[in-house]
């Protein structure tokens, strides 16, 4: 790169990143997401009882309200929910890791295939899609675990198999519109494949909306598994999973509220951090597509 | 109009064909022996056979799907073990009283939705304004089981304003069946005083499944309303002097519609689909405490019931939604 364009490159970061600090609800995000994956990261190094977190019992200290030795009291079996919400953050990262993942690996290429191949390919591609979004998410997923079996592996495996229609609408419009940039047709002009133009000019250009969804499902998905877990069709307890732990501390309201409010913040806090992030992203990389 | 119509009718044959399909697989991937659940725990081998047999659960896949569409076309979704009913006679007792949660939540989202979000851009940036937006920002992260929760601890035990479970209490004697939802049948069988009481009830599980849709509402309003305060006919409209007010009221309603409906198409899954979280937490006697109590039992055959009803109420919404759409912006039938 000359140095000229290097300067420009440079200057082009600094806007973006300006803008994306200019804006006190995307730094809220970023602290929030980022506090996340700190806890996910180290939590279970820093928790103060950590045999709590697969179920230890210490039946002598049970449903105990928040106090200086448990800060967000104890549970039914004793252990301390401070450790259990905190160990929760890393099973919930990879919860949302993998259905986000999954859902993109599945999705990207579906959705590249409808866009730029267009054609009966894509009018049955997309017609599978309308199907799979025609079912609310949450339902499908509960209809596939109840196939397969409870369990969090399960559950994981069904948000997964629901999630991927969102990434191809998003791709598809997008290699669509990419597709007849002038761009494109001059590469193709000129001879390029299909491939050099795939992987050249198309997969780049997807690569912004792409990040700002999986941000924000990241989030989704995380409240997804939860959600299952509330039912009782995902994690089980001992597992220490926020929606599980939700399911078991229901039975305990109203007088043991704690118990179902703490793991409850936390799935909201994370929720709300991958949205405001995501807002953020967007705003930043999308700028056309900006709220008013 | 006819041929748009016709069109979009034509693509729901084929996306009801898609969700038979669908739910179909769906019943296939189960690792259990659908023949020995059938049969129940003390059946012997020869019982299972014979039960294999007998639901032609031993004829290949392709069969077996033309089988199960003609079951479907003729109503027959199956029996449930749980309340050894016919899965569609179930269906048919638990559903309005899941479409009245969902009927009203979407009522209380328009009518707070709209006239905040168009409030907040009249006094764009105001403190109302910012309030709003972290509301409608916090609406959408919000966990719908652990608001439930909440919500119950604090109106239904702290302030003891309002019933934390079931549709009507054990004492009151529910209004003559005709719609099946309660709301509506006290409404029409003149017994008002079940009616304030089906509505206290309905209260909070129907404020919990529309706090999201309050939330996209107010944003979509908000957006329309400030592109169209800074439009040309709205200075002109001013300039002739006309009142502030009758501007923003008539024009901000007429230009809420669209977007708002859109809205509503778009939430009307999500709420259908989240009944299954706020059911289950306020005992709502509706498809999704069906769904979940029939999961958790390993009894799959109301889950594929109720996932097809679902499907099938959510497609004819938008059905509905995209017709009311075409009809008021013509724009949209040659897209």
């Amino acid at each position: 790169m000359s140095g000229i364009a290097l300067r420009v490159a440079g200057r082009h970061g600094q806007f973006v990143a300006w803008t994306f600090a200019a804006s006190a609800s995307a730094l809220f995000g970023l602290a929030l997401v980022a506090g996340f994956l700190l806890l996910a990261a180290i939590g279970p190094s820093i928790v103060p009882y950590p045999a709590d977190a697969t179920g230890a019992m210490h039946l002598a200290q049970r449903l105990q309200p928040p106090s200086a030795a448990h800060w967000f009291g104890t549970d039914e079996m004793g252990d301390d929910i401070f450790t259990r919400v905190i160990v929760g953050t890393r099973t919930s990262l990879w919860i949302g890791l993998t259905i986000t993942g999954i859902a993109t690996l599945i999705g990207v290429p579906l959705g590249i295939a409808a866009g730029y191949l267009g054609g009966r390919v894509r009018g049955v591609i997309m017609r599978t899609t309308d199907v799979f979004l025609a079912v609310p998410a949450l339902v499908l997923a509960l209809a596939i675990v109840a196939a397969l079996g409870p369990g969090i592996l399960h559950g994981v495996l069904a948000l997964s198999l629901v999630w991927w229609p969102g990434y191809v609408r998003l791709i598809e419009a997008k290699a669509l519109t990419l597709r007849s940039e002038p761009y494109v047709e001059a590469a193709r002009t000129m001879g390029a494949g299909h491939r050099w133009i795939l992987l050249r000019h198309i997969l780049p250009n997807c690569f912004s909306p792409l990040v700002v969804k999986a941000s924000m499902d990241m989030g989704l998905a995380i409240l997804g598994a939860a959600s299952l877990g509330f039912i009782g069709l995902g994690a089980k307890p001992p597992a220490p999973e926020w929606g599980a732990m939700i399911s078991v501390a229901r039975s305990y309201m109203p007088d043991w509220w704690w118990y179902s409010f703490f793991p409850g913040l936390f799935i909201f806090l994370t929720v709300l951090g991958f949205n405001l992030f995501g807002d953020g992203l967007r705003d930043m990389l999308d700028p056309r597509s900006a709220r008013g | 109009m006819i041929r748009y119509i016709a069109r979009r009718l034509g693509l729901l044959g084929v996306m009801l064909g898609g969700l038979v399909l669908i739910t179909f697989v769906v019943s296939n991937i189960a690792p259990s022996d659908p023949a020995a659940l059938a049969a129940g725990p003390d059946a012997t081998k020869d019982m299972v056979e014979t039960i294999r047999h007998e639901y032609g659960l031993d004829r290949p896949l392709p069969l077996q799907f033309v089988r199960y569409v003609s079951d479907l076309l003729h109503g027959n979704l199956g029996r449930s073990i749980q309340t050894g009913d016919a899965v569609a006679d179930d269906l048919a007792r638990y559903f309005p009283a899941t479409m009245e949660l969902v009927l009203l939540s979407m009522a209380f989202s328009v009518l707070a939705g709209v006239p905040v979000g168009m409030l907040a851009a009249v006094w764009r940036n105001s403190l109302f304004d910012h309030a709003m937006r972290m509301l409608a920002v916090s609406g959408v992260a919000l966990p719908a089981f652990w608001a439930a929760l909440i919500l119950q601890l604090v109106f239904g035990v702290w302030l003891g304003w309002l019933p934390t479970s079931g549709q009507l209490s054990v004492a009151t004697s529910p209004p003559p069946a005709v719609t099946g939802m309660v709301i509506v049948d006290a409404l029409l069988t003149g017994h008002f005083a079940v009616f304030a009481e089906a509505m206290r009830y309905a209260v909070l599980p129907a404020f919990v499944l529309a706090l999201p849709s309050i939330a996209a509402i107010v944003r979509v309003n908000r957006a329309e309303m400030i592109e169209v305060l800074g439009s040309d006919y709205v200075t002109a409209a001013r300039a002739h002097g006309v009142s502030p007010w009758r501007v923003i009221g008539w024009l901000a309603l007429k230009n809420a519609m669209l977007p708002t409906l859109a809205m509503i198409g778009l939430r009307f899954g999500w709420t259908l689909g989240s009944t299954v979280l706020v059911e289950t937490v306020f005992d709502w006697p509706g498809i999704g405490l069906y769904a979940v109590s029939s999961a958790i039992a390993s009894d799959f055959k109301p889950v594929m019931g109720v996932t097809l009803i679902v499907g099938v109420t959510f497609m004819l919404a938008n059905l509905v939604i995209d017709l009311a759409y075409g009809w008021l912006d013509p724009r949209t039938k040659s897209a």
